[in-house]
């Protein structure tokens, strides 16, 4: 009967993962879970097992298993409103957010949804946003039989308070790239109506057809003049109106003084520069699109809504009636599922409840409460259900207020770009130069002044610069976007790379959120004692259970005879003939406590102590490593919202200067981050919870971890998947070289303004050599920014994995 | 000279025609996902004799 575990290396036909249970399996296809096998029933059964043929394995693992009637306030039609966008007397449109969409599979399956639930016409996913298009029938089948069905194949809809108070912001701005598309155009066909002007000089210029040309030309200048280069004068008037002379100022400057001497030059029978100039919008509006690359799927903005259900069982009457989150009010009852958030604060009036606060506080030990205690909006229920009254509504509990504070109103000013720092000297220096010029054409030949003047600002424009910043920051945006680091913006490249002083949150950003560390001291168990207490512990939810029962290799179980199970203190019951109790020391009858880093669970057989479990949260696979590279360059910090017991653990880790602030709350990590700026320090925040949000947004940089089985993270200026954490001295490794490389492609593009400089301060520019100059400088510039990047990028990917040797937990 | 003024003009109606696809595919959304119209293409309709 005692099977003992042999590590075999089978992985699941649906997701991929380990499995750790061999005796799951289907038609001879091993399986991690009942959940995975449930859903590969599903596909099965409706021929559409081509998902598995697509891709290897291409599943998400089904081990949480969702509530059964989770989607129930589907029901309701005051919530189906908000979420449904059309519907007449037969159709109806709706747009779910399904985060596990990862591949043309999931694609395929989506797509295929109407061979699952007959009343559904048309699914149209769109892969950038994880969303699903809908049509049904809603004559035929529900909104919440669609939701279930969706979930029953592994893609649960992610639907939260935010759907209601939803304001649709395009994500993509099309202004940009319809002002490209113009600019493109015109630009073509100005090089081609150019083209006679440029082989034949100057001898034919009276021809009628030349004439005419000039006169194509202008026309097609106008729409980049007036449209295309909206964007700079908007972004020039902003620098000004703050009474800032951004990179913008000398571009705008540029752009009007070249199209008011060509418009001199075709008046008086001459070409003018407006293939330059075209050229030259046409170019920045590119490194602009690439430097505002959107990632579609990722939200930066996302505040307490996004983190909230949008609907909640209240109890009236002595039903259940599900209601959506603003209509909650002061008293109501309110039931709170197994494994689902509250969403405000009250009272407990039924149940007990153990709530799992790690998201909100940082705490990553469970806590306890019984009737009459109070619980804050934003925990998560983890057994069984509770009634609570509410003594807070949704958008006053403790939470919500934090996001309600003043400071993070204020718009992000804060910052600015050391290229417009450069590009101020730049302006004033070729100011300079004009006036210098101009005033030695007056002294020596007046007619000189006008084509000199407008030469030098022309060539001058710091477009080159412009150029080279814009490409570089984007290209080193999808370098960091293909290592999983995925930053909201270019001012965020630059911010990374003057960090100072690292400040990490523990729960759930150090340390991982699923996996725990179980260690097991005391007399060897027997593979039997082991099966009786894996057996044990698999009869609790509580989360050190499952931690324990996970860390017992073994696969066959006991049956449990008279399971009790005491709140706060431990569980007991009989395995055949054996009785065992785990839990508190109290609770299994030890007096000798030793004090122990982690969480402690005793276990005594027959009443006589056998030895404990420790339990401790697992630091995250290399960040020892990272740690120990950071330490000697950084000043680090560690806040936590959780207790001390793990301080000393610690403390090896971060080195012995780093900070370790513990039982820390949202406000404290806010003030500690603002001392540090008082001081000086350019703080990066990494944190993953809502507790860590104010710290994030106040912070130089916010950066917050995401793990693929928690979609939402809080606003920040930056999210990076959990796994390439370790990867963070690498990437402000690379966010320092975008420095670099874009002060070297500054000083080239220097050389060839002072070229152009030389014939401009002479009045003897032609616009041949003016069309020729500008967009080779522009292009030389991006092809060594583009490839000087991409140089840095894979010198980030050969070190980094190379540096990969401590795979093994701290 | 005439046959050019000509050309030209065809030149840029073409031109214009492109100009005016370009604004067209972006309205219609045709930039914002550049996965999914991808591999729908490849997706053919199978038989399948139940288990695989």
């Amino acid at each position: 009967m005692a099977q003992i575990h042999t590590n075999t290396q089978t992985t699941c036909y649906h997701c991929g993962e380990d499995c750790q249970e061999t005796n799951i399996t289907l038609a001879g296809k091993p399986f991690c879970c009942e959940g995975c096998k449930l859903v590969y029933e599903i596909l099965n059964q409706n021929n559409l097992c081509e998902y598995y043929d697509l891709n290897n394995k291409p599943g998400i693992n089904q081990r949480m298993q969702v509530r059964k009637d989770k989607f129930a306030f589907l029901e309701d039609d005051g919530i189906q409103q908000h979420l449904v966008q059309y519907k007449d007397e037969s159709q109806t449109h709706v747009s779910f957010y399904l985060p596990q969409i990862h591949c043309s599979s999931c694609l395929w399956l989506l797509e295929n949804l109407h061979k699952l639930n007959e009343g559904v016409l048309r699914v149209t996913v769109n892969f950038s946003r994880k969303t699903a298009h809908i049509i049904y029938l809603h004559k035929i089948t529900t909104l919440r039989s669609i939701a279930e069905t969706l979930t029953g194949i592994g893609y649960e809809p992610y639907i939260s308070l935010n759907d209601i108070q939803k304001e649709q912001k395009p994500r993509v701005n099309r202004q940009l790239i319809y002002q490209l598309g113009v600019a493109g155009f015109c630009f073509g066909n100005i090089m081609l109506l150019s083209f006679p002007e440029y082989f034949s000089g100057s001898a034919h210029n009276t021809s009628a057809m030349n004439t005419m040309f000039q006169y194509m030309n202008l026309v097609l200048a106008l729409p980049v003049f007036f449209y295309s280069a909206q964007a700079f004068y908007k972004s020039a008037w902003g620098g000004l109106k703050h009474g800032f002379l951004n990179i913008d100022v000398p571009i705008v400057l540029a752009i009007f003084v070249t199209f008011i001497r060509s418009l001199a030059e075709v008046a008086a029978g001459h070409s003018g520069y407006f293939d330059s100039m075209t050229g030259i919008v046409f170019f920045m509006l590119i490194g602009r699109v690439l430097q505002e690359k959107t990632y579609q799927g990722l939200s930066f903005d996302r505040d307490y809504t996004s983190y909230f259900p949008i609907a909640v069982h209240v109890i009236k009457d002595g039903k259940e009636v599900p209601t959506s989150l603003p209509e909650i009010k002061v008293n109501d009852t309110l039931l709170i599922h197994h494994q689902e958030l509250i969403p405000a604060d009250g009272i407990i009036s039924r149940g007990k409840a153990l709530i799992d606060y790690s998201f909100v506080t940082g705490e990553s030990a469970p806590v306890q409460k019984t009737v009459g205690e109070i619980v804050y909006a934003g925990g998560r229920q983890l057994e069984g259900n509770i009634e609570i009254l509410t003594i807070k509504e949704v958008a006053q509990s403790y939470l919500t207020s934090l996001w309600n504070r003043d400071t993070f109103k204020e718009p992000d000013e804060k910052h600015v770009s050391f290229v417009h720092l450069l590009s101020r000297y730049f302006t004033w220096v070729v100011l300079l130069i004009a006036v210098s010029t101009s005033a030695y054409w007056a002294a020596t030949d007046p007619a000189k002044i006008w084509p000199a003047v407008t030469a030098i600002l022309i060539i001058a424009c710091p477009c080159a610069l412009l150029l080279a910043s814009s490409f570089t920051n984007g290209h080193i945006l999808r370098i960091l976007s293909r290592h999983k680091l995925y930053l909201r913006n270019a001012q965020a490249i630059e911010n990374l790379a003057n960090t100072t002083h690292i400040v990490f949150d523990k729960t759930g950003t150090l340390t991982s959120k699923s996996g725990a560390e179980v260690r097991y001291f005391g007399t060897q168990l027997t593979p039997l004692q082991e099966m009786m207490i894996s057996s044990m512990a698999a009869q609790s939810t509580h989360p050190l259970s499952k931690a324990i029962r996970n860390y017992c290799s073994t696969t066959s179980a006991y049956t449990i005879r008279d399971f009790q199970e005491f709140t706060g203190r431990g569980i007991c019951g009989w395995a055949n003939d054996t009785f065992i109790r785990m839990g508190s020391a109290e609770f299994t009858g030890i007096h000798n406590k030793e004090e122990q880093d982690g969480s402690v669970v005793f276990v005594a057989i027959n009443e006589k102590p056998v030895g404990l479990f420790t339990i401790r949260n697992s630091y995250r696979p290399g960040i020892r490593n990272m740690l120990e590279k950071i330490r000697n360059y950084f000043d680090l910090s560690v806040l936590s919202g959780d207790n001390t017991r793990e301080a000393a653990s610690l403390r090896l880790l971060m080195g012995a200067s780093a900070t370790l602030k513990f039982e820390q709350q949202p406000a404290d990590k806010l003030e500690y981050i603002i001392g540090l700026q008082k001081k000086g320090a350019k703080v990066l925040m990494i944190g993953d919870g809502l507790n860590d949000a104010g710290a994030l947004k106040q912070s130089d940089t916010g950066i917050s971890v995401a793990e693929s089985t928690n979609n939402f993270t809080p606003a920040s200026d930056g999210i990076i998947e959990a796994q390439q954490l370790h990867l963070l001295p690498h990437f402000i490794q690379l966010c320092r070289a975008n420095r670099k490389i874009v002060i070297f492609s500054f000083i080239i593009s220097l050389l060839y303004n002072i070229t152009g400089l030389y014939f401009a301060v002479q009045g003897i520019l032609s616009p041949l050599v003016a069309a020729i100059l500008m967009p080779a400088s522009s292009i030389s510039i991006i092809i060594l920014t583009f490839s000087m990047s991409e140089l840095y990028g894979r010198r980030l990917a050969a070190k980094a994995f190379s540096g990969i040797t401590d795979k093994n937990h701290v | 000279m005439g046959v050019i003024i000509l050309l030209l003009g065809a030149s840029l109606a073409v031109a214009l025609g492109f100009l005016a696809a370009f604004i067209w595919s972006v309205k219609h959304g045709q930039f914002e996902d550049d996965f999914s119209p991808a591999h729908r293409i490849l997706f053919d309709e199978k038989k399948y004799n139940g288990n695989d």
